[in-house]
Parts: C-alpha cells; sequence; structure tokens
C-alpha cells in the first residue's frame, strides 16, 4: 500500500469559527439555555474548549487519511513478537455490535442481559479448559492488569494463611517489564533470576533466591526468548516447595493452545491476553482483555464481578459471594465487548480448531526461523526449537556492517513488512524478535524471507540504505530525542514550533 | 481450519526446510506428560452463519429497552461516521505505534485527542488513555501521591459522592502500595467544606471531586479547591466530560485550578456495551508530566526536518524502567479514544455545549414528570446536572423488577451502596430521551406504585 506522500494537517488547521457536523448536533427543545440556567453561575464554563470546528466530510475525510498511514493486520504482514498479530475475523466484531448487546446499561437488572451473561458464562468455561484452571474471572481490561489481579491474588492468599514475610516476587530477567513493574504495584519486592545461555532460566539461581519470603514467581512459557522452559515441573516444584505460588504471564499461550496447559504445568494463577491469543482487535494500543484463571488455592480471592449460573439463570458473583476477593477492578464488567468478540471466535474456532491454532503458530516461526538461518541471520538459541517466535540476533550485522537491529527494522518498513519487537528481550544483543502466528500463508512468509535477504545484501553493498531507512514512508526517521526534550505534546493555535508552520513543503495540499 | 491458510502442500514443504517429519515433532521440547490430546470441554466448531444466528437469538434475549440509568456510563446518540471510521481495518488491527513510521496515522489521532481532552479539562498535558473512569482515579491518586513535593502522606480523601465503582476501584489497585482512601460521609449529598474541617492541618497527599457527582448533584468546586489548597493537599477531579461542554473545567476550579483530571471517555462516542470497553482518561499540569502513568505522544521532526509524531516521555514506562515504572500500564483503550476524537471533531464546542444543554432538560423533565407520580420525592434538591436521586415510598428493587418486565430499565437502586439514603433510586436522560419516553416511564411508574399499593 502506497504511503500518502505528504503528512496530513492536524485537524484544528481545518477548524473555522461556526462550521460544524450541524446533523449530529441534538435539536433544541425550546428552552434549552433556560433550563441550563439554572446552573450557578461560578460552576458554568466561560471559555470556549479548543474542539475542531469542521464540517462531517472534512472529519470523516481527515481520520480516514490517518488511518491510512498506518500499517495493520488488515493490509500488512505484522510479525512483532510478543504481540500475537493474527486475522482478526471480521464476525467478531459484526455480531458483538449488535443492538441487544451495544445497547446494554452494565447495571441493568439481569433479567435483560441473560444472553450477554450466557456468553460470559460459557467463555468463562472455555478458559478454563483450555489453560486447566479451576477457576475464571474477566474483568482486568489488559494483560498487565490481568498480572495486577494475579499478583494481588498471590498476596491476597499468602495473607489470608497470616504468612505476612511473604512478599517476594521472583521474576527472569528476560521477562516482559510489566512483570516487575506489577509486582511493585502490588507492593511486593523484585527479584531477579538469570537466564541460562540455552534461553532456560537458571534453576540454580532459582533455587538459591527462594525462601520463606517468596510469594511466588511469574514465569511466561514458552518465555520471550520464544523457547519452552523445560524443567518447568521441577521449577514448580523449588517454588511450591519453598511455599510460594506461580504466575503464568499469559503472552505466548498461543504458542502451546492445544498441546499443553498451564494448569497441568503447576501454575496456580494465569492471565491470558484475549487480544493475542484469542484474536479480538489490539485496536492501535488496545482495549486489550486480560482474563485472569485460577487454581483451587486462589478460587476465593478472584476479583469480581465474576458470572454465576443458579439453575438455568446467569447472575453476576458479588463481594457477597466472594467476600475474600481482592475487589473490582473496573467500574462495570471489564472490556466487555471484547471479551464478546474473544467468545464469537472460540466459538468459531471449536475444539479442533483451538488444537490447530498452536501447531501452525509453531510450524510458521520454525519454517521462519529455518530459512532466516539459511539466509544469513543468526537465531539467537540454535539448536532449539522456535515456540510460535524466536529472537534473531544481528551482533554480527552491527558489528561488520554498522547495521543494527533497528535499521533492519525500519528498512523493513520500506519493504511493506512491519517490523518485528526490537530490542526485547533485553537480554539479547541486536535482537528481532518475529512472531508470524498461524494465519499467515507460506507465501506471506516467503514474502518476508526474501525481504529480509534482500536487506542483508543491501546491507553488505551500500550500509547506507539500510541504515537511514525508512524511505518510503510519510516521514523519515524521527527525532526521539527532540521529542523528550522539547515536549510537543498539544497541539497550540497561537505557538506553533518555529519551523514547523504548514508550508506547502511539509504539510500537502488538503 | 478457520483462518488458517495452509494446504497439504505447503506444510510438506515448511517441515522439510525445518527438517521435522511432522508438526507434532516441533513439541518434542514439551516433556511428553504434560502434553494434552483432547479439549473435550470446547463444543465443536460453528462456521460464521452458525455463529452469527447465535448472536442474533442472544443479542435479541437481552432486547433494547428503555433506558433510563446513568450512573457512570450514559446512553448518547453516536454519529455513523464515529465508528464506520473506528473500524477500518487500519485502525481496528494495528497495534500500540512502536515503529512511529509505520504508525504515524494513530500516533497523529493520540496526539488531536491529547489537545481535545487537555483543552476540555482546561489542563495542559494528558495521557493515551487508562481503561477506564476507575482505574484513572486510581491512578491518579498514586500519581498525586509521587508528584506531592511537600507531603509523603499516602493517604487520599475520598468523599461518598464519588461513583462507589470508582472508589472500590481504586482501593482494590492502589492499598497494595500503602495508599489509605478514606471516605468522607456526605450525608447532603454534596461535600461541603464543613465535612472536611476534622482534616483540616492534617497531611494528606489527595482530595478526590466528582464533578457532577455521582447524585448528579453539582459540588461547589470552587471552595472545595481553595479549601484543599490551603490545606496541602493537591486536588483531584472525575469529571463527566459530556458535561464539560457547559460546565467550569477541572483547570479553573478555584485560584488554581485543580491539580489532576481524569474521567471515562465513555460519553464520547463509546456505546453502553454492558461495561466497556471504555476509555479512562488522565490530565494534568505540564510540571507532573512525569509523573504520569501510561503512553504520552508528542510531535517531533524527522531527519528532514518535517513534521512526525512518536511516543515519548517512555523512561517512566514499565519496558524501560521495569519495576520502578510509574505504572505497569502499556496497552490501554486506543480504539475507545479514536472514536472519543473523531466524536469530539464532529460535535465541536458548540455540539458538545448542545448535547450538555439537551442533557440537562431532558433530566430536568424526568425529574419533573417522575416527582408528580404519588410516592416519588426528590432527594437533595440542589443544582444538578444529567441526573438525580428520588426517593420511593417502598423498597426500590421490585419495583425496577417491575418496570423491566414492562421494558424500562429505570434506574439504579442506590440500596446497596447508600442504605442510609433508605428507597433512593438514581436516574438519568440524556438528548436520546424524548418527552414521549419520558412520559411513558412516569406513566409506567405511576401504574407500578399504584398496583403495589393494592396488592398490599
Amino acid at each position: 500500500m502506497a504511503m500518502l506522500k505528504h503528512p496530513e494537517k492536524i485537524i484544528f488547521e481545518y477548524s473555522r469559527p461556526t462550521r460544524g457536523a450541524y446533523g449530529q448536533w441534538p435539536t433544541e427543545q425550546g428552552t434549552s439555555n433556560a433550563a441550563a440556567s439554572d446552573i450557578p453561575e461560578n460552576l458554568r464554563r466561560k471559555d470556549k474548549p479548543l474542539l475542531p470546528e469542521v464540517s462531517e466530510l472534512e472529519a470523516v475525510r481527515h481520520f480516514t487519511k490517518l488511518s491510512q498511514l498506518n500499517f495493520s493486520i488488515d493490509t500488512h504482514f505484522y510479525p512483532l513478537g510478543s504481540c500475537t498479530m493474527k486475522y482478526n475475523p471480521k464476525a467478531c466484531n459484526e455480531y458483538a455490535l449488535l443492538p441487544g448487546f451495544l445497547n446494554r446499561h452494565p447495571l441493568a437488572p439481569e433479567s435483560t442481559g441473560q444472553g450477554f451473561l450466557a456468553c460470559m458464562f460459557e467463555l468463562q468455561e472455555m478458559l478454563k479448559e483450555v489453560t486447566g484452571m479451576q477457576g475464571v474471572a474477566l474483568s482486568p481490561m489488559a494483560g498487565a492488569h490481568g498480572e495486577f489481579a494475579g499478583v494481588a491474588m498471590i498476596r491476597a492468599y499468602h495473607r489470608a494463611r497470616g504468612d505476612l514475610a511473604r512478599n517476594e516476587i521472583i521474576v527472569p530477567n528476560a521477562a516482559h517489564g510489566t512483570n516487575p513493574a506489577t509486582a511493585t504495584m502490588c507492593g511486593c519486592v523484585v527479584k531477579e533470576i538469570p537466564t541460562k545461555d540455552d534461553g532456560d532460566i537458571d534453576v540454580e539461581a532459582l533455587k538459591a533466591a527462594v525462601g520463606p519470603k517468596t510469594a511466588g514467581i511469574m514465569l511466561t512459557n514458552p518465555s520471550t526468548c520464544g523457547v519452552f522452559e523445560r524443567r518447568i515441573k521441577e521449577v514448580a516444584k523449588i517454588v511450591h516447595d519453598a511455599g510460594g505460588l506461580l504466575y503464568y504471564d499469559g503472552a505466548n499461550l498461543n504458542a502451546i493452545l492445544g498441546k499443553v496447559r498451564p494448569g497441568d504445568m503447576g501454575f496456580d494463577v494465569i492471565h491470558m491476553n484475549l487480544h493475542k491469543t484469542f484474536s479480538t482487535p489490539h485496536g492501535g494500543g488496545g482495549p486489550g482483555a486480560g482474563a485472569v484463571g485460577v487454581g483451587a488455592r486462589l478460587l476465593p480471592f478472584m476479583p469480581i464481578p465474576v458470572v454465576g449460573k443458579e439453575g438455568d439463570k446467569f447472575r453476576w458473583l458479588s463481594e457477597k459471594d466472594l467476600p475474600q476477593s481482592i475487589g473490582r477492578l473496573s467500574a462495570f464488567m471489564g472490556n466487555a465487548g471484547v471479551l464478546l468478540r474473544a467468545y464469537i471466535y472460540m466459538r468459531m474456532l471449536g475444539r479442533e480448531g483451538m488444537h490447530r491454532v498452536g501447531e501452525f503458530a509453531t510450524l510458521n516461526a520454525n519454517y521462519l526461523m529455518a530459512r532466516l538461518a539459511n539466509a544469513g541471520f543468526d537465531p539467537a538459541y540454535p539448536g532449539r526449537r522456535a515456540s510460535h517466535e524466536f529472537i534473531i540476533t544481528a551482533k554480527k550485522q552491527a558489528r561488520d556492517l554498522g547495521v543494527t537491529a533497528m535499521d533492519i527494522a525500519k528498512r523493513l518498513l520500506d519493504y511493506g513488512f512491519h517490523a518485528p519487537t526490537t530490542y526485547f528481550p533485553l537480554l539479547v544483543p541486536e535482537c528481532l524478535l518475529i512472531e508470524p502466528t498461524e494465519t499467515e500463508s507460506k507465501e506471506a512468509l516467503d514474502g518476508f524471507i526474501d525481504a529480509m535477504a534482500a536487506i542483508l545484501k543491501e546491507a553488505e553493498a551500500q550500509a547506507d540504505l539500510v541504515t537511514s531507512a525508512p524511505h518510503t514512508m510519510t516521514v523519515r526517521r524521527l527525532d526521539d530525542v527532540r521529542a523528550a526534550r522539547q515536549l510537543d505534546l498539544t497541539w497550540k493555535p497561537a505557538a506553533y514550533p518555529q519551523g514547523l508552520r504548514p508550508t506547502s513543503e511539509n504539510v500537502g495540499p488538503s | 481450519m478457520p483462518f488458517i491458510p495452509h494446504t497439504p502442500d505447503d506444510v510438506e514443504q515448511m517441515l522439510a526446510a525445518i527438517g521435522a517429519k511432522k508438526i507434532d515433532d516441533l513439541f518434542d521440547e514439551i516433556p511428553k506428560e504434560l502434553r494434552i490430546e483432547s479439549l473435550a470441554g470446547i463444543p465443536e466448531a460453528l462456521n460464521e452463519m452458525q455463529i452469527g444466528r447465535l448472536m442474533a437469538q442472544r443479542a435479541a434475549a437481552d432486547g433494547t429497552p428503555l433506558n433510563f440509568i446513568g450512573a457512570g456510563a450514559y446512553e448518547h446518540h453516536i454519529p455513523s461516521a464515529v465508528w464506520a471510521i473506528t473500524t477500518r481495518g487500519e485502525f481496528y488491527s494495528a497495534y500500540t505505534p512502536y515503529q512511529a513510521e509505520a504508525s504515524q496515522g494513530t500516533l497523529q489521532l493520540i496526539y488531536e485527542y491529547q489537545t481535545m481532552i487537555s483543552s476540555l479539562t482546561g489542563m495542559e498535558v494528558s495521557n493515551a488513555s487508562m481503561y477506564d473512569g476507575g482505574s484513572a482515579v486510581a491512578e491518579a491518586s498514586l500519581m498525586a501521591i509521587r508528584a506531592h513535593r511537600k507531603s509523603r502522606s499516602q493517604r487520599v480523601l475520598v468523599p461518598t459522592t464519588l461513583h462507589p465503582n470508582y472508589r472500590k476501584v481504586a482501593v482494590a489497585t492502589a492499598s497494595g502500595q500503602g495508599v489509605r482512601f478514606e471516605e468522607v460521609p456526605c450525608p447532603k449529598g454534596v461535600l461541603s467544606v464543613a465535612d472536611l474541617a476534622k482534616y483540616q492541618g492534617e497531611d494528606i497527599a489527595a482530595l478526590v471531586i466528582q464533578q457532577p457527582n455521582f447524585f448528579g448533584v453539582l459540588e461547589d468546586v470552587d471552595a472545595l479547591t481553595d479549601w484543599a489548597h490551603a490545606n496541602n493537599i493537591l486536588v483531584i477531579a472525575s469529571v463527566n466530560p459530556t458535561s464539560l461542554g457547559i460546565l467550569k473545567p477541572p483547570g479553573q476550579w478555584g485560584t488554581k485550578g485543580a491539580d489532576i483530571a481524569c474521567g471515562d471517555c465513555q460519553p464520547l462516542g463509546v456505546p453502553l456495551s454492558s461495561g466497556g470497553p471504555y476509555a479512562g482518561f488522565l490530565t494534568t499540569r505540564m510540571e507532573f508530566v512525569r509523573q504520569m502513568p501510561g503512553r504520552i505522544v508528542g510531535r517531533t521532526v524527522d531527519t528532514n526536518g518535517k513534521q512526525g509524531f512518536a511516543l515519548t516521555l517512555q523512561a517512566r514506562e514499565q519496558h524501560i524502567r521495569r519495576g520502578k515504572a510509574t505504572s505497569n500500564i502499556c496497552t490501554n483503550q486506543g480504539l475507545l479514544v479514536t472514536a472519543a476524537t473523531i466524536y469530539l471533531s464532529l460535535l465541536g464546542p458548540e455540539g458538545l455545549a448542545r448535547v450538555a444543554n439537551e442533557c440537562h432538560r431532558a433530566t430536568q423533565e424526568l425529574v419533573a414528570a417522575l416527582t408528580r407520580v404519588k410516592g416519588v420525592k426528590l432527594a437533595f434538591d440542589r443544582a444538578r446536572f444529567h441526573e438525580a436521586v428520588l426517593l420511593l415510598d417502598r423498597p426500590v428493587g421490585p419495583v425496577l423488577a417491575e418496570l423491566a418486565g414492562r421494558g424500562i430499565v429505570g434506574g439504579y437502586d442506590l440500596s446497596n451502596d447508600y442504605p442510609e439514603l433508605g428507597n433512593a433510586l438514581l436516574v438519568c436522560a440524556t438528548e436520546t430521551r424524548t418527552a414521549a419516553e419520558i412520559k411513558t416511564y412516569a406513566d409506567a411508574l405511576a401504574e407500578t406504585l399504584k398496583a403495589a399499593v393494592r396488592a398490599a
């Protein structure tokens, strides 16, 4: 897809006083101003907020143009590691937007929500089945929010037993940044343990780290290194024997869907990124959904609300049903509309489809890894199977050619591919974390391999072509230092920064 | 195999390239005893036609009753263009704009959103969103504690006029870090400086003020803000963005203005949808920008000096700062911010003010119509916006159940959260409620209460 040649103007630059999308304004019912006149003078707004004053077409055209400046799954291969950018079926959106679901007020009586609640109850049941857990709560609104719920439950469990000393959360150094950040938010102390050269965690270091202060461990399996933690049962035993619990970061659940279950590995609590594994949209940065699953020990502590079933009626379980709950994490019912999309997706996959997700995600990743290795790239963990993702390290290219992982990522954009995740996990130098997902065809993968091979040739012959990429996007590489030092976070009509005033050169004709 | 494109030939060639005999071999690093062979509890697959039928049945079962609940989620007209554009694949199926050059659309949109919501709340800077209005209050409280230069207190005052669920979310989210939320009773339906007198001179980090408050009553925000500042307490405003079309923005409260403003973007083009997804907003003064949680977008230039947009101030965030980050939030509510930004662009300052005026007018009509019904009284007869508390002459629950049977969702029963108020019902009308619908409700309520009298 060709990018727009010129950047799009800021919407306020289209504004003209008194212009508007008049058809969207409510018709005033006679005495509006008189009615509002009962609001005391000192509580009324005197100034006009800076909102666009544009016609409906101007707004539609502007935001449509902005959309065209994005790469997305619908338009591009998007192998962003750890994010599971798979196809988001249109049906999931279509049916979640049916009027009966869309117009339902969250506090409306349960009698007017049995259809919605039935979907939520069945979603809980299906998620229990695929994870091997005993209970599921749906309200956390993102992966990190689910992590928070999980660690808060671990804390609540120890406290309920009177074991107040346990405030340490063990985290491998390859973990997502959210893991230590979450532990801190829950009032815990983070203890990092190293990862070995083969990508597995250092079990000896774990043995040394556990003790009477261990609240639990947070693990991603397959790990962020893109490999399965082979000694997981031993890890579980070490942590459980020390009195701690195991938290499963479900960011990589797609890799093992239908093949192995966190509950069977010994995990006590898990969050699932429904926007990854169960294909609800990523939305340019959310909404996600971070449902949590728990083993028997943590059932009493689940965040509310949870959907219960009595006879053939569904109802919300509240504090009265779960008096030890860690409480309420959302004002209403989490990202309910996202949960509906996950439910629809799971029903469309069904039993057989669920197995195939893990299988084909893994097939695609291993194929891509093998072919990229042939093309001259170095897998970070050679000799290991890829899970649903794998890491290429561009250490050699950086050293010999002066071309970094970031340069390769930016050049991929010119070839029409979204870049992999770069520089994560932090422990692998010049890291490209690549996750193709099961919904990409062999041809799409081959196209990516060809692009990577071509970039490698460019790096050898004409490195500056790669190091100065991208060349075909609306903008060239952006000045992040300036963005942070000369903060420009809102548009200001009077104080347009020097050199940025729109001209025929830097802003195209509208 | 829905959504998996591989032909048998593809699979064969791919396995050959890998050097594996069958797909199952790719899982050979997983201990055998952990492997599962079946997911018996998952039903068989439905094709799109079948799932469409099932969902249509379920949605139809929920019907489309006439709604008179607000309580933090409001039914407004949503312009068709909002979701027509928001669900374009380029917004819907993109992710967090990590690769700025390939995500300028999302980034510019967030920059425009930051501009609109900052101005609407009268503040200087905004982040890219929080999960919802409840989590925004929780994060604002944590932020206020970090930002407060003259206090190390972990105490935050929350009047009972703040949404009860927001209070619960704040406690569940922030108490792990030692934050103490102290509830200030407001028996008159508003928070007054007199209610706060006992905290005079104490070391407290922040006071949360909701405007309009949970009962729809308008708080005297100027006096409350000035009292807080005089007592070295930061002010967190929790506000309804629609109301800011006509109500004084938090940045102008009192002499110095509120320090942090937050709330829920739901009224701005986001459907009720059983409670989510919505989007929390959080704005503040520039001096506190480095204490903000969440994503922030900045305008900068590219290597040719051309304007462009990028995530900025990332040193606050979990992927850089890990255990020392301002929050663990990463994925937020981007798509809802997209909807809210388009909504605000279509409504503009005049349209938003009209929506606010019409909501207010409709609620005044609703209150007038319902309080004419025998057995219904108005609680807290004060200046209000958008919703009101009514007192019935009998328990609210059975009345609401009877109304639901007539296709009317008649309001929110306050007896769980505020038993001290008696038979209290919170009602709301927005610009979407017509005079005829208000009459339908008033008539149904009159009949319901009369029938109950006869039954007794």
